[in-house]
């Protein structure tokens, strides 16, 4: 088992590393083009906001880089790796690249506590003790340690999305995917799950979220990058990007999601 | 709103003297008598219920006759249950050596013991899956000897013992293998597909008596001469094969049910794919197919009966000798009466079993 190497992560990262490359992705659903030559460098400790209106392969795009969707064209490098066929490398990737979902995607029938150690002692090798402690520190810091016990069907969605991002910090990740994680929430929850994540950034982990929160955007961001239609139209730090939008696309995408009343503050 | 309260006000005023008595009373008019139609139905079968039920209780019980050494012996009007309670030793341990009974004894006992090892929730899972992976290898093992205990041929297992080893011994390996096959079903590498496909859909549209009929007569055709597999060994691998093509369907049914978001939080988190299945995914549709899968068990036991046409003898091989014995002659009813009866004690609480486990289920996915 390399389980030693995998734990360095917790050592402190070089500031100015690539933290994923991606050059020239293209990505195909039979005859549909989703990705279109999407090119873009993530430096370790970056907070990088992904917008678009539905459908503009936002999600595809994210999940290509740990590969829950397959690439057909163009290279992605991953912490310094680059990806290929060999299995064991993806879940070397996997297992560094944290990921949480819309739909939180716990299991349901592990407990709070379980969920969170059981990556840990099947997938790091580590101990069922030590896999304990380093769960609930996480507990404490989503502060869902009070419910170490319950199972997921038990909470409501913000507690399970703040699990659901524990237990992928968990696996000591050093680059953390987000999906429209408070897309499924309830709005009077989605400021907690936003709370942690903005946490986690003042952190210094290294963040791709696709999201709607503009406020978390304006907030957190270190770049706003603006897909439609597969390809990125624009991308640019928060305060540019919002207050002056280059493209007629993203202006138009941005005044409606403005009429619509997402949060802004 | 008024009659409601009217009604409550009046039941207050004159609070039935035996309250059950007004509550029996009245569900038996919902349940028996809510419409003229029922209420014939009702009249109908409780009329035939009250004719027949003392008539069978007097054949079956208070004329019949239990104890005696031979027919002659049976004089009363009723049953004559000499043929079982004589030869209760032959059904349930068929030709087993006397001095040896206490193995078969462990053995069921072992068997009888699955059903509260699961129900116990306190203990560790992995205990449980070591107990009923051990268990089959550990009956083999007393039954048949070897390996410190005395060898005992499988030309002398007879009566219940087949019956049940057959049923608990092939549910055991059914199981893996069904889960092994719908896997395959869904693997993503063509061969393993295809083959998992073909298997499945042959075996599931071939009755299992030919089966059965193929393992006794051609089996040995495939095999050098002089090598032979034991007939029991043969049958029960055909029984596991059988109820094992059966169950994967189940378990694929299962594994469809999964949504796709639990893989790829699997996936994502770095477990291999035989770690996603084993901790992750299976569990989940286990729990989820538990009563289908205890259904199958069922089907299983009763399928057991089967192995008489090809020679072995199970608790139906010994009911057809008993009744064909000339000392025991015409007392077919109820020796196959005795056979239901032990069926249906078997399958009443395997069936029980798996709707208690459903209700339970409900209850827990919240
Ligand atoms: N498995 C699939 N098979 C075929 N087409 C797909 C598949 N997944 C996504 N698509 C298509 O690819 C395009 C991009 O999808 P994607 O999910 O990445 O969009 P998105 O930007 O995440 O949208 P949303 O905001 O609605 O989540 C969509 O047009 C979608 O219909
Ligand atoms: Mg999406």
């Amino acid at each position: 088992m390399s389980t030693a190497s995998q734990l360095t992560s917790t050592e402190p990262v070089d500031r100015d590393a690539t933290a994923v490359s991606i050059n020239n992705l293209n990505k195909w659903y039979g005859n549909f083009h989703a990705l279109k030559n999407i090119s873009l460098k993530v430096t370790s400790g970056e907070r990088i906001v992904i917008c678009g209106p539905s459908g503009s392969g936002k999600s595809t795009l994210i999940r290509c880089i740990n590969q829950l969707e397959r690439h057909q064209q163009g290279s992605l490098t991953v912490l310094e790796e680059t990806l290929d066929e060999d299995r064991k490398r993806l879940q070397r990737i996997r297992r560094n690249v944290g990921m949480c979902f819309q739909h939180f995607n716990l299991f349901p029938h592990l407990s709070v506590l379980k969920n969170c150690t059981l990556p840990q002692t099947a997938n790091l090798g580590l101990s069922q003790a030590e896999a304990i402690e380093y769960a609930l520190t996480l507990l404490d810091r989503v502060q869902m340690r009070e419910h170490a016990n319950k199972y997921p069907g038990q909470l409501s969605g913000g507690q399970q999305q703040r699990i659901a991002i524990a237990r992928a910090l968990c696996m000591r990740p050093q680059v953390m995917l987000f999906d429209e994680p408070t897309s499924a929430l309830d709005p009077e929850m989605i400021a907690e799950v936003l709370e942690v994540m903005v946490d986690l950034a003042n952190d210094g982990m290294t963040m791709l979220c696709v999201t709607h929160e503009m406020g978390f955007a304006r907030r957190v961001a270190d770049r706003v990058v603006f897909m439609d239609r597969g390809e990125i139209v624009e991308e640019a730090p928060p305060q540019q990007f919002f207050d002056t939008p280059q493209s007629p696309r993203t202006k138009q995408f941005l005044t409606q999601i403005l009429d619509h009343g997402v949060t802004t503050a | 709103m008024t009659v409601l309260t009217k009604q409550l006000h009046s039941d207050r005023q004159a609070p039935p003297r035996h309250p059950w008595k007004h509550l029996a009373t009245r569900w038996i008019k919902k349940q028996l008598f809510p419409t003229p139609f029922q209420s014939c139905l009702s009249l109908t079968t409780l009329v035939l219920l009250l004719w027949f039920i003392p008539f069978a209780l007097d054949w079956l019980l208070f004329s019949a006759t239990f104890v005696g050494d031979s027919k002659a012996d049976c004089v009363g009007d009723g049953a004559c249950w000499l043929p079982v309670t004589q030869r209760i030793e032959l059904f349930v341990y068929g030709f087993y050596p006397d001095t040896e009974i206490w193995r078969v004894n462990i053995a069921f006992g072992l068997a009888a013991s699955i059903l509260p090892v699961l129900y116990l929730k306190q203990v560790d899972r992995r205990w449980v899956l070591g107990y009923l992976i051990v268990l089959p290898f550990l009956m083999w093992w007393l039954l048949k000897g070897g390996a410190g205990l005395s060898e005992v041929s499988s030309t002398k297992f007879a009566g219940i013992l087949v019956t049940i080893f057959l049923g608990v011994i092939g549910m055991l390996f059914a199981l893996p293998i069904g889960i092994l096959l719908a896997l395959g079903r869904r693997s993503k590498k063509p061969a393993i597909k295809l083959l998992s496909v073909l298997y499945i859909e042959l075996v599931r549209s071939v009755p299992v008596i030919t089966l059965l009929f193929m393992a006794s007569l051609m089996i040995q055709l495939f095999f050098p001469e002089g090598m032979t597999i034991d007939i029991f060994l043969r049958v029960l691998i055909v029984l596991i094969m059988f109820t094992a093509a059966y169950m994967a369907e189940t378990i694929r049914g299962g594994l469809q049910g999964i949504s796709s978001g639990q893989f790829e939080a699997a996936e994502a988190l770095g477990f291999s794919y035989w770690k996603t299945m084993g901790l992750i995914i299976l569990p989940q549709v286990l729990r989820n197919t538990i009563p289908p899968l205890l259904t199958q068990f069922i089907g299983l036991f009763k399928e057991t009966t089967l192995v008489v046409v090809v020679g072995v003898l199970d608790v139906v091989g010994i009911a057809m000798s008993t009744t064909s014995a000339p000392e025991w002659l015409g007392l077919e009813h109820e020796v196959y009466l005795f056979l239901a009866l032990f069926f249906f004690i078997i399958c009443f609480t395997l069936s029980h079993y798996a709707r208690h486990l459903e209700k339970q289920m409900e209850k827990s996915r919240l």
